[in-house]
């Protein structure tokens, strides 16, 4: 690790204002798991690190009278998970109980979590993240297969991500001067152009201060995921999924995301299209599934991840209908 | 480094033997580890631990590229960071040479601190000249296309002889030509072994301090007695002037038996700084580094008379151990079950990877996993349930266990309910995408009493001590120590301290080869058996007894049946006089002897499920049956089984050394990457003791490796078993499950 200037403001304000707008010469810690180790391995190497464990404002969860959930950056995944007011929201918790680490989901925070750098193993080496000869070349089990056809081709870590898209969360985010914002989840991730920009919209000197969860009047939402194990590993393919019913069982509305398949959370219009106008029965979700990967574009040794996609897309779509997801 | 003179033993009669199974008081019963508390509660000091004052923290750059050449490193940068103290170039990595795997470690900073010392590290500017580099070790083609490959040895054996004028290639070929066509079933297949790297939970290093011309060494070592040697000699001092110490160790599987370079480098920074300088490799350093066991990958044809018995083999197979090629051993193949008729063929692929270092049980769990895999696939052929066939074959046992694993498979199949869960080859049950599968492998180790000498101390006020130059690398040596003194000297464990852990202490040899508690076993009881000889002799003049009719038990030296006539413990040793009585004896590796002994057996049976929908195996049951002699401590005994099929679960579903194709680097060299079986992946896991009086009376057997040998070919064949198709290389991933799927 280099040696670095620790500070530890007590309001958002105070953050944003020791954050610096050149990319790289600050960073945020929060539960430090992710960002600790790349500095460890000095992948980043920042001049000041922010720790923002400190301001209040970012540790509460709370509902508010219009039904929606509220929760700090800094609130750790065990918070949420003991938050009473989660039932609704059973896409995110299924996220979380994946992450199976106890030291994880309890010294990790929601914000961390979403902001998260790339599990890519070229750039946790210290590769560089855009390049993409050495992806396409290399060993690229656990890359792309949607949305990488441009220089990004990791995939986005975040396993939460694809729940908040699909339940249409927001983000606030403040910046310099009070500026703030509040955006949909789905637009807060993107696919970077250079090494400059990170994998979300947020500049080098913008905090990420809460998420907002909105009202839910049932709980027909959830993440399913394929997992090779029973650790903290990142599964290998993973789908949330909310749906709308009718009384008579038949999908309205529906959001399809998958998870460790694109640079981003990938929203799936295909799957959706699929599913509205039907009952869910295992043939419409496998038929979800279908479409869901149709537009695949798997690289030299990622072809198996299109198969599990599918699998993972219909039983998503299985469990947010209530029904047997099958599998383990 | 004391001789070892001893050599008393005169079999089973002679004056060294162990009490009958009734007699034992200690022996044979559970002992909970004596370190337990300390372990679990953090007061344990391991190498990492061990903080010296005003010392160096050295930490060192190793190599990006899987192939270079070093131009010149600049440490210009480096000198200068605060807190630097010492720039080390190794002597590999001078300019002009040529480094040949990634990781390969180039120079070393020693510096005031941690975070210096890490500043330092990446301020030195190397020039490279990258090379290209070859790591692809399944490839054979490739392998040879790129001129890495060399005849790594083979052989033949057929029970008919070539005549004369025959030409004995053309023979040879003819023959099993011949074989193949009287065989009334015939398989062929390819099976592989992905490498896996030894992932030490405590990387290697240590910290060294110099005492004037005297070096401290405290290393995380399997070999305390013999790493002396390994300083003293490139150091250029003698081995008596290091003392190597090493209490507890986390992890070495085989792969920490020498100082190492970085151990040389970090003795050499320590005399020129004049500090002393602590040196532990880092996370990804240790796996890239470390150790890494040889990759396996083999074609072979076999054939089998009508009863399913392999009259015939015919293999080639290849692998790597790294820049030195070799790969796995031909003598190993196949293993075991050795037919009577066979050629084998081995290749070693030279690639751009570090050497491999010795892993539980060399060689032998990937030859089980590329051969023990063919003879399931005969079964698969046949339509036959695997137990008989593997039964059918144990008369092709090559080590005369055939008995030994009959039983064994009847209780292991007992265990595992095999007759009435076991089904043809994917003709199970399908309960939505889920499969069930069996599968069953078979192994053999020596596990031989390496050289041990223990000084035994009997204090006058009744204290027991002993010294022997061993280490205690998790697998309770220590306190099989301690229950051999007790059940000798009729005391228990607590009034006896064992001391180990020091290269000043009597020699004893490294723990590898599963050798260690043969070893401490002999030299303890031989010591202790001396010294109580001794202590009876004082006691019979004094109560006025024949010495020969006396013995030792609950605390007491007396006569045998009748406990009122002799000493209490205290006041025998108070006899003494002022002086301990102090006596050393040993055991040399490979002498005969009534209490150790070598060979042992063993069989494994796998339970798994498999989700076709996504190639998720998942272990339900595990069954181990092993036999190893006389069984000192059961408890951690089993430990060691648990702990090697947990190994050899994750070698099988898990774990795999990925190197980049294109450029060599080690892709998943951290844990957070190197994916391990955790709890919640284990199943449920059975093990079963061996240990009928037969056994008993051979003695002392190791079994620290022999468990770990046959958990992949088990779950590999457990899997074949579930879906029907062979997924021919381990880690049987979901990646390759659906592979092997596709292509059924
Ligand atoms: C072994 C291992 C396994 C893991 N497995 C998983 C897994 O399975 N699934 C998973 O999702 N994650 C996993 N992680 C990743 C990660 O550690 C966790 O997701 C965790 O929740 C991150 O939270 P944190 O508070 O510790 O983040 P930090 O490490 O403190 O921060 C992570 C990143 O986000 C930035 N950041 C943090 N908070 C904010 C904020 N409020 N505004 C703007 N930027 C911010 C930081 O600057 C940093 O770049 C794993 C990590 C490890 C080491
Ligand atoms: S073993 Fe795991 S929980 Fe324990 S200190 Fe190490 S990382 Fe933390």
């Amino acid at each position: 690790m280099k040696a670095f200037e620790y500070t530890e403001p007590r309001t958002e304000s105070d953050a944003v204002a020791l954050l610096s707008e050149q990319p790289g010469h600050t960073e945020i810690l929060a539960g430090g798991t992710d960002l600790v180790g790349l500095m460890k391995k000095m992948i980043i190497k920042p001049e000041r690190v922010v720790n923002i464990m400190e301001i209040q404002s970012l540790q509460n969860i709370e509902q508010l009278e219009d039904g929606s959930v509220v929760i700090g950056a800094a609130v750790t995944l065990d918070e949420i998970l003991a938050f009473p007011y989660m039932e609704n929201y059973p896409a995110v918790t299924d996220a979380i109980l994946g992450i199976n680490s106890m030291q994880l989901q309890s010294q990790g925070t929601i914000g961390g979590e979403i902001c998260q750098r790339p599990r890519c193993w070229f750039f946790r080496n210290g590769t560089g993240l855009l390049d993409d000869k050495q992806v396409v070349e290399g060993d690229n089990r656990y890359h792309a297969i949607l949305g990488n056809t441009g220089a990004a081709k990791y995939v986005s870590g975040s396993r939460i991500g694809p729940a908040l898209i699909a339940l249409g969360a927001q983000v606030r985010l403040v910046g310099p001067n009070d500026q703030e914002q509040i955006i949909p989840v789905a637009e807060f991730f993107r696919t970077p152009r250079s090494e400059h920009h990170r994998e979300t919209v947020l500049d080098s000197n913008q905090l990420l201060t809460h998420l907002i969860l909105p009202a839910k009047q049932s709980a027909t939402n959830a993440t399913y995921e394929v997992r090779h194990g029973a650790g903290p590993e990142y599964p290998l393919a993973a789908a949330a999924a909310e749906l709308e019913m009718d009384a008579n069982g038949i999908v309205r509305k529906a959001s399809v995301v998958m998870g460790q398949v694109a640079p981003t959370p990938w929203v799936s219009a295909e799957a959706v299209q699929v599913l509205v106008g039907k009952p869910v029965t295992p043939e419409v979700a496998e038929a979800a599934g279908r479409a869901a990967v149709a537009p695949a574009t798997p690289l030299s040794q990622n072809e198996y991840k299109v198969q599990m996609s599918m699998v993972a897309v219909k039983r998503a779509i299985l469990r947010a209908a209530g029904l047997e997801t099958g599998g383990f | 480094m004391a001789q070892v003179e001893d050599k008393q033993a005169q079999g089973p009669q002679g004056p060294y033997s162990w009490p009958s199974r009734k007699d034992s008081k200690v022996i044979g019963k559970n002992h909970e580890r004596m370190d337990g508390i300390e372990k679990s509660t953090g007061a344990a000091k391991y190498t990492y631990d061990v903080n010296l004052k005003n010392q160096l923290i050295a930490k060192a750059l190793g190599s990006p590229h899987a192939h270079c050449r070093i131009n010149g490193i600049d440490t210009t940068a480096a000198e200068k960071v605060p807190g630097v103290v010492d720039v080390h170039i190794l002597p590999h990595a001078e300019a002009g040479s040529e480094i040949k795997w990634q990781g390969e470690l180039l120079a070393i900073v020693s510096a005031e601190s941690e975070g210096a010392a890490a500043e330092g590290v990446d301020a030195l500017k190397v020039d490279y000249e990258v090379l290209e580099s070859f790591t692809s070790d399944s490839d054979l083609k490739g392998a040879e296309e790129a001129g890495v490959t060399a005849r790594g040895g083979g052989k033949v054996e057929t029970v008919n002889e070539p005549g004369d004028d025959d030409d004995e290639d053309e023979w040879v070929d003819a023959e099993i030509e011949r074989l193949f066509k009287e065989s009334k079933h015939v398989v062929e297949g390819y099976y592989g072994i992905d490498a896996i790297t030894h992932c030490c939970l405590e990387p290697h290093g240590s910290t060294v301090a110099w005492e004037g011309d005297k070096l401290k060494a405290y290393l995380s070592t399997q070999n305390v007695s013999g790493t002396d040697e390994g300083f003293a000699n490139d150091l250029e001092i003698s081995a008596d002037s290091v003392d190597v110490e090493c209490t507890y160790i986390g992890g070495g599987f085989g792969s920490k038996f020498a100082p190492d370079y970085w151990g040389i480098a970090a003795a050499r920074i320590s005399k020129r700084t004049g500090r002393p300088v602590k040196l532990m490799l880092s996370r990804d350093q240790e796996l890239k580094l470390g150790g890494n066991r040889p990759s396996g990958y083999l074609q072979v044809k076999l054939g089998a008379n009508a009863d399913g018995v392999v009259q015939v083999w015919d293999s080639h197979h290849w692998g790597t151990s790294g820049v030195s090629g070799s790969g796995v051993s031909h003598t190993v193949v196949p293993y075991v079950l050795v037919p009577p008729n066979y050629r084998r063929k081995a290749t070693a692929v030279r690639t751009n990877l570090v050497r491999a270092r010795a892993w539980r049980a060399p060689n032998h769990p990937q030859a089980c996993a590329i051969t023990q895999t063919a003879i399931d696939d005969l079964a698969a052929t046949m339509g036959k349930d695997s137990y008989d066939v593997f039964m059918a074959n144990l008369v092709n046992a090559n080590n005369e266990k055939a008995d030994v694993y009959a039983e064994e498979m009847k209780i292991g199949a007992k265990l595992i309910d095999w007759k009435a869960k076991w089904h043809p080859h994917g003709k199970g049950e399908r309960n939505g995408s889920i499969v069930e599968g069996l599968g069953m492998a078979l192994h053999t180790w020596g596990g031989v009493a390496n050289t041990s000498e223990c000084t035994v101390k009997i204090h006058p006020d009744g204290g027991v001590s002993s010294f022997c130059g061993t280490q205690d690398i998790g697998s309770g040596t220590k306190t099989v120590c301690a229950m051999v003194l007790a059940e000798t000297l009729g005391l228990s464990t607590n009034q006896v301290t064992v001391n180990y852990g020091s290269s000043t202490y009597p020699f004893s040899g490294a723990s590898g080869g599963s050798t260690t508690v043969g070893a401490v076993s002999e030299s303890h009881r031989r010591a202790a058996t001396d010294a109580l000889t001794v202590l009876k002799g004082k006691v019979a003049e004094k109560i006025g007894a024949d010495a020969g009719t006396l013995v030792a038990s609950d605390g007491r030296i007396h006569v045998a049946g009748n406990k009122d006539k002799g000493l209490g413990w205290k006041e025998a040793c108070g006899l003494l006089g002022l002086k301990p009585l102090e006596i050393t004896r040993g055991h040399t590796r490979g002498d005969a002897s009534p209490l150790s002994n070598s060979g042992v057996g063993g069989v494994q049976m796998a339970h798994v499920c498999v989700d076709l929908d996504t190639g998720v195996v998942k272990m339900k049951e595990f069954v181990a049956v092993q036999d190893q002699g006389l069984v000192i401590n059961p408890v951690t005994c089993k430990s060691q089984i648990y702990g090697a099929v947990i190994m050899g679960i994750a070698a099988a579903l898990y774990e795999q050394r990925i190197a980049d194709p294109a450029t060599g680097a080690l892709l998943n060299a951290e844990l957070a990457d190197y994916q391990l079986a955790r709890l919640g992946d284990i199943g449920d896991i059975k093990i079963e003791l061996y240990e009928p009086e037969s056994e008993r009376q051979r003695g002392v057997i190791g079994n620290g490796e022999p468990p770990a040998i046959s958990p992949v070919a088990a779950i590999s064949n457990a899997v074949a078993n579930a879906i029907g198709a062979r997924v021919s290389t381990a880690p049987y991933t979901p990646q390759r499950v659906l592979e092997a799927l596709k292509n059924a």
